[in-house]
């Protein structure tokens, strides 16, 4: 269970949001929305502890996430708009490390290479492959983790139909096994209502 | 999950994204190599003067050729994501910054600790001289690499921030540099160098245990 509560975030003379509140559950999902520089990906960087804010705080089961970074830390797996990979790896090398920092002995990633189109180019350097790839490889990495909490910054971002598909099945499955997710998207999720709770930024100017 | 196998995890990443830029590996030590071939041309030839130049222009050129290959320590990381990914995971964020400087040293720190006892034949160094200087280096440099380290994960969200770094780390590195070619001349000299080795090993193990804090709680800065 993720909590915020009454966050504050003000960059230079702007307010982004203002004591905001608001709890995700087990098996749910967070759909954040907004204009442009509305803040999105900033409440997503505060949830994940990389941005702090003015005021609030965030809590995982019921424990702040300063103090329990750790644990915190092990739960969840970010997809950000930047997707962290080394571009002078290839896919593989690049899914090999993550799966040692996760204290992964097994070559798990490669299950997911054949659904994610990847594995005809899973031996080449990142730089080479497009952008929708790159998304592609960088998913490998949140799906291959056990993380209980997906934090995606527009994850449908210069990906195909078929990626879209495959991504909200992913998280359908994911919800299913009682996982949370937390996504910033300009449009909305195809998921049961009961699942969603949605949050729009930008109001406060 | 161990700190020890997070720690050789990322020195191994960080090595094999060194050895696909060999071009950002060669810089520095070139650096090294044009600075201290110019001296003599542009000042003197001459044996004594070369010997009594060495030691300073030695470690003096070793220590900015460091310095220029510091800028990139965190630069990428920041620019490319992998950074954010390694601040919010659940290992330990010092040991990881200090996994990633010693993988920066090994592949600018060492190669210039090598190359300087070849460029110190050139200034007619005695043996001494020579042994003093590698020792100071292998000693020293690891520790302008860490001190390094702080400037640089301040400056890693920053473009163009070479001088800045050099501004907030330079005063941090000058007593290395001073004990460091100080011993070099002493041995030339054919003085015991015991005074400024142990001086630098005790810079070293303080930057060893105090920087890598430091430069966590840095990169959390240059992130948020």
């Amino acid at each position: 269970m993720l909590t915020a509560n009454k966050l504050t975030l003000w960059r230079g003379s702007l307010c982004l949001f203002e004591n905001l509140t608001f709890q995700v559950n087990d098996g749910s999902v967070l759909l954040v929305q907004g204009p442009n520089g509305s803040g999105k990906t900033t409440l997503l960087r505060v949830l994940c502890g990389l941005s702090r804010p003015e005021s609030g705080s965030v809590q995982w089961n019921n424990e702040s996430i300063e103090s329990s970074r750790s644990i915190f830390g092990a739960q969840i797996a970010y997809f950000g708009h930047i997707t962290g990979l080394k571009v002078d790896l290839t896919v593989n090398q690049n899914l090999a490390f993550a799966a040692r920092m996760l204290g992964q002995h097994n070559q798990r990633w490669e299950n997911y290479l054949e659904p994610l189109s990847l594995s005809h180019c899973a031996n080449l350097p990142v730089r080479y492959l497009s952008a929708g790839q790159q998304r592609r490889t960088a998913l490998a990495r949140v799906l291959m983790s056990d993380a209980k909490l997906w934090m995606m910054d527009e994850p449908f971002t210069n990906l195909d139909q078929a990626g879209r598909e495959f991504i909200e099945g992913e998280l359908t499955r994911h919800l299913n096994g009682d996982g949370l997710a937390v996504v910033v998207a300009h449009h909305g999720l195809d998921l049961p209502q009961e699942r969603l709770t949605t949050v729009h930024l930008g109001g406060l100017h | 999950m161990t700190g020890g196998s997070i720690f050789w995890a990322v020195i191994q990443r960080e090595l094999q994204i060194a050895f696909q830029r060999l071009g950002d590996l060669v810089s520095p030590l070139m650096f090294y190599v044009l600075v201290t071939a110019l001296f003599p041309l542009a000042l003197s030839p001459k044996r004594e003067v070369l010997q009594n130049l060495a030691p300073a222009v030695l470690w003096i050129a070793a220590l900015l050729a460091l310095l220029l290959s510091m800028n990139a320590l965190f630069r990428t990381d920041v620019e490319d994501g992998s950074m954010e990914q390694l601040v919010i995971g659940p290992h330990s964020l010092p040991l990881i910054m200090l996994a990633k400087t010693v993988a920066h040293w090994l592949v600018s720190g060492l190669p210039l600790v090598l190359l300087a006892p070849l460029l110190a034949v050139t200034y007619y160094l005695p043996a001494e001289g020579v042994r003093a200087l590698c020792l100071t280096l292998l000693i020293g440099t690891p520790t302008l690499s860490l001190l390094g380290s702080i400037g640089a994960a301040l400056t890693a969200g920053i473009r163009q921030s070479g001088a800045l770094l050099a501004l907030l780390v330079m005063p941090l590195m000058l007593p290395v540099l001073m004990y460091g070619a100080r011993g070099t001349d002493l041995a030339a000299q054919g003085e015991t160098i015991s005074g400024p080795l142990y001086l630098l090993g005790a810079f070293m193990v303080l930057s060893l245990t105090l920087v890598p804090l430091a430069s966590a709680a840095a990169i959390r800065v240059s992130l948020d």
